[in-house]
């Protein structure tokens, strides 16, 4: 049993070594440096004989010495004798060893007789596996998206896996493709219209929605179960079969790129979930508050400006901010609306841009960014109500 | 007493829900029923916009009379293929203007010249000439007369609106759009992409569930693919992917684990041979489905989480005492507490998947095999203009969508009955 686990230990340990040494690599290569190799061979060879010398040695030395130790031997075969780069790089293997070597450090060859130690191994590394996975599955393409913006077409063609960021040359330099993005293709007015569309939706939205959960969640009327099925079902409704005929109406009313057509179709695709979210929190609110308001005549707009809204700011708040998203990042029917390049949304702006085969992909990559950062800082910066939005309003695809 | 109060708490339900109801009413449920009568015509593009009567109005003055003035109307038909009816014509003039040559098809009176032009057939053209002069002898302003602009009105059919129905758009769709494959290539998009995100949010909840450093960070991290704009995304993978200059194909080859670049959005099929057996893997359709994905497994991951947190730690507990191993604990108490939010998962990113049109006309356009339902409803109606066609696809969308929801609630009712 104890041989068993003890070959598995050092077995996944090295795998997970050989990855993290790998990732490692590719984000070295795509800083310029001439890697040909992930001298998988090599690494496992060195990652098999730490875990076994780690379980070895056991507590005979401090587990903070261990590691250096481990780490150091490394970092000078590795980055010394097999390969000559610049030492920054070798910082970064020794950090990365240094990890590697206190995450193994909790296994000792004792701890391997334990009941079920072959799963816990397994669940353990894969943990980290997935972590350290997901986290390089998820950010690399948005850092491609970033580092992309800011190199020029010919150092690209120079070498390919280049994209290190030259910070000593002029800001003007460094931030052309903005530059560019902004004068030659009016990326300003669009995030205006951009802003424009998402404000006016969220405002719009909550204008019809509040109301209308008020009377979902408070009164009774004839329909009330009717109207509050059909609102999730309605909300399940693809948007694409709603293209064509809406193209149709809005063509013959002249709604098409105008901001009064994108303002009425979002706030209608949107106010079945912000009914849905508010209607729901509504509920939640104790009815003696009303029930006073009443006696003292107020107005069912009383009730609803005086008690319902300050009550339910973080509601109201979650799913202002969801609203926004949807409207912000909307694609299709911006696509389908607006054909004339003075009243483009952002997102439809940077598709226009891509149609053309010309344009260099660092100015389309620039125009992501534009897009991409306000709604990942205001995603961070109130992670907590969108969350509750996206669980609630989740349907949305 | 009891009565009115009740009354009036009706009244002002319905007038609190009128705005929200009808705005959503008439954006989203007039235009399924719309697309319903639009699928059983045969309509184009260019026939959905209304034919108009127009008049560009050219003013030109007269050498050597300055108290005479020439005015020119180009005058046309809008559309190329439909005729407008009873075009009728007004402009109206300064007090002191006389008209010099008038029409027969035209009268002035009160310094208003109107006309009546008859019928204009499709591509109609005239240009149609009024001389004026004024009676006090004052001189002309043209630019005042140019700003005032005629109006012109007509009647004309709307194709949309008349009763000719046919069942043409459907007979297409059904026996010569390559229905069958397009069926194919949407079920194979959405049943992977939805069953995909689901199997990597149960990985990825299951794993922030557990302590570790930085474990709110890792969460918003596995969200950005969901809260990002489409359009950048689909386009920094394609820039990825590119087989020319993508950083993918780039770092394969620096690798030397390619010989020759893979083209990943564009090419149907690559051959695989795994253990001697030799399949057809359609590639760009793998690609795209990779990214569907990628895009979604956060909602996935969110449900599954919020799941995992409102398991009660007791259940663990006791499985510990009983020495349970992790994978124990995982498939006896984990996958049973979320295989509800996994069927709701399955039915919300089911439906959405199947009626996914931005990521895929954004990654590869509908081009090498990735022709979805959705995809084809943009093209007929977009691409190839045929308004119809494109209204009868979307039919058949609502129709698969009803069966499946049907299908889903049945087995589902049956399922919670049985327990």
């Amino acid at each position: 049993m104890r041989i068993k686990n003890t070959i598995l230990f050092s077995l996944i340990s090295t795998f997970f070594l050989i990855f993290l040494i790998s990732i490692w690599k590719i984000l070295a290569t795509l800083q310029g440096l001439s890697i040909n190799s992930f001298n998988i061979e090599i690494i496992f060879i060195f990652g098999l004989l730490i875990s076994l010398a780690h379980l070895g040695i056991g507590d005979r030395i401090k587990s903070f010495y261990k590691s250096i130790i481990f780490s150091l031997i490394f970092v000078f075969c590795d980055g010394y004798l097999i390969q000559k780069l610049p030492i920054w790089y070798n910082v970064g293997v020794f950090l990365i060893l240094y990890f590697f070597t206190n995450k193994i450090s909790k296994y000792t060859f004792i701890g391997l007789k334990e009941e079920h130690s072959t799963q816990v191994i397994l669940f353990d590394f894969l943990t980290l596996f997935g972590i350290l996975f997901f986290s390089f599955v998820i950010l690399f393409p948005f850092y491609m998206m970033l580092v992309t913006s800011f190199k020029t077409q010919i150092a690209l063609l120079v070498n390919p896996l280049d994209f290190s960021i030259n910070f000593g040359q002029d800001i003007k330099d460094l931030f052309k493709s903005y530059f560019v993005i902004f004068k030659s293709y009016k990326f300003g007015k669009y995030i205006v219209i951009s802003t424009i569309v998402s404000i006016g939706t969220v405002i719009i939205t909550l204008l019809f929605a509040i109301p209308a959960a008020y009377a979902v969640a408070r009164l009774n009327f004839f329909g009330k179960t009717f109207l509050s099925t059909s609102i999730l079902i309605i909300y399940m409704f693809p948007a694409i079969v709603l293209v064509i005929p809406l193209y149709t109406i809005f063509s013959q009313l002249g709604l098409r790129n105008s901001i009064e057509g994108l303002l009425i179709v979002y706030t209608a695709t949107t106010l079945p979930v912000a009914i849905y979210m508010l209607q729901g929190y509504f509920k939640s609110i104790p009815k003696e508050l009303e029930e006073a308001a009443i006696l003292d005549k107020l107005s069912w707009f009383g009730i609803i400006t005086k008690i319902i809204i300050p009550l339910s700011i973080p509601a109201i708040s979650s799913v202002a901010l969801y609203v926004f998203m949807i409207a912000w990042n909307e694609f299709l029917f911006s696509l389908m609306f607006l054909d004339n390049p003075n009243s483009f949304t952002l997102s439809r702006a940077i598709q226009y841009l891509s149609g053309d085969a010309e344009t260099p992909r660092q100015y389309l990559m620039a125009g992501s960014v534009v897009v991409t950062l306000p709604v990942l800082f205001i995603f961070v910066y109130f992670e907590k109500y969108l969350v509750s939005g996206l669980t609630a309003g989740s349907v949305k695809g | 007493m009891n009565d009115t109060l009740a009354n009036t708490e009706k009244k002002t339900a319905y007038i609190l829900t009128l705005p929200a109801v009808l705005l959503v009413f008439s954006i989203i449920l007039f235009p399924i029923f719309a697309n319903i009568w639009i699928s059983f015509k045969e309509v184009e593009l260019k026939d959905i916009r209304i034919p108009e009567p127009r008049a560009k109005k050219i003013v030109k003055s007269i050498s050597d009379e300055p108290t005479k003035i020439k005015i020119l109307y180009k005058l046309r038909n809008s559309s190329l293929i439909q005729e407008i009816r009873d075009v009728s014509f007004q402009d109206n003039f300064p007090k002191n203007f006389e008209i010099k040559n008038l029409d027969p098809r035209c009268s002035f009176k009160k310094y208003n010249l109107k006309c009546e032009f008859g019928n204009w057939p499709a591509k109609y053209r005239e240009n149609f000439q009024v001389i004026f002069a004024t009676n006090d002898g004052s001189k002309i302003d043209k630019k005042n007369l140019k700003s005032i602009k005629p109006k012109l009105d007509g009647k004309s059919d709307n194709i949309l609106l008349n009763t000719n129905f046919t069942l043409k758009n459907f007979k297409k769709v059904l026996f010569e759009n390559e229905f069958i494959d397009l069926l194919l290539t949407t079920f194979y998009y959405t049943f992977f992409g939805t069953v995909g995100s689901i199997v990597f949010g149960i990985l990825t909840a299951q794993m922030v569930n557990q302590k570790f450093y930085g474990r709110t960070f890792m969460r918003s991290v596995l969200l950005f693919p969901y809260v990002a704009p489409v359009v950048a995304l689909a386009y920094t993978w394609e820039l990825l992917l590119d087989p020319n200059s993508g950083t993918l194909n780039s770092l394969l080859l620096n690798y030397q684990i390619i010989e020759t670049p893979i083209n990943l959005l564009g090419q149907k099929y690559i051959e695989i041979s795994i253990l001697g057996f030799d399949f057809k893997l359609r590639l760009a359709l793998t690609t795209v489905i990779m990214f569907e994905i990628w895009r979604y497994f956060p909602l996935a991951f969110l449900f599954i989480l919020a799941r995992l947190q409102a398991i009660p730690k007791e259940l663990y507990e006791a499985a510990d005492v009983d020495g349970a191993s992790p994978f124990q604990k995982f498939f006896n108490i984990t996958l049973p507490q979320i295989t509800a939010v996994i069927s709701i998962l399955f039915m919300i990113r089911f439906i959405w998947n199947f009626n996914k049109f931005e990521d895929v006309f954004l990654l590869t356009g509908g081009a090498s095999g990735t022709r979805t339902l959705p995809i084809n409803v943009y093209q007929q109606g977009f691409a190839i203009s045929d308004i119809g066609m494109g209204s009868a696809v979307s039919i058949v969308i609502v129709v698969l969508l009803l069966m499946f929801m049907f299908f889903y609630f049945k087995l589902l009712g049956k399922r919670v009955d049985e327990n």
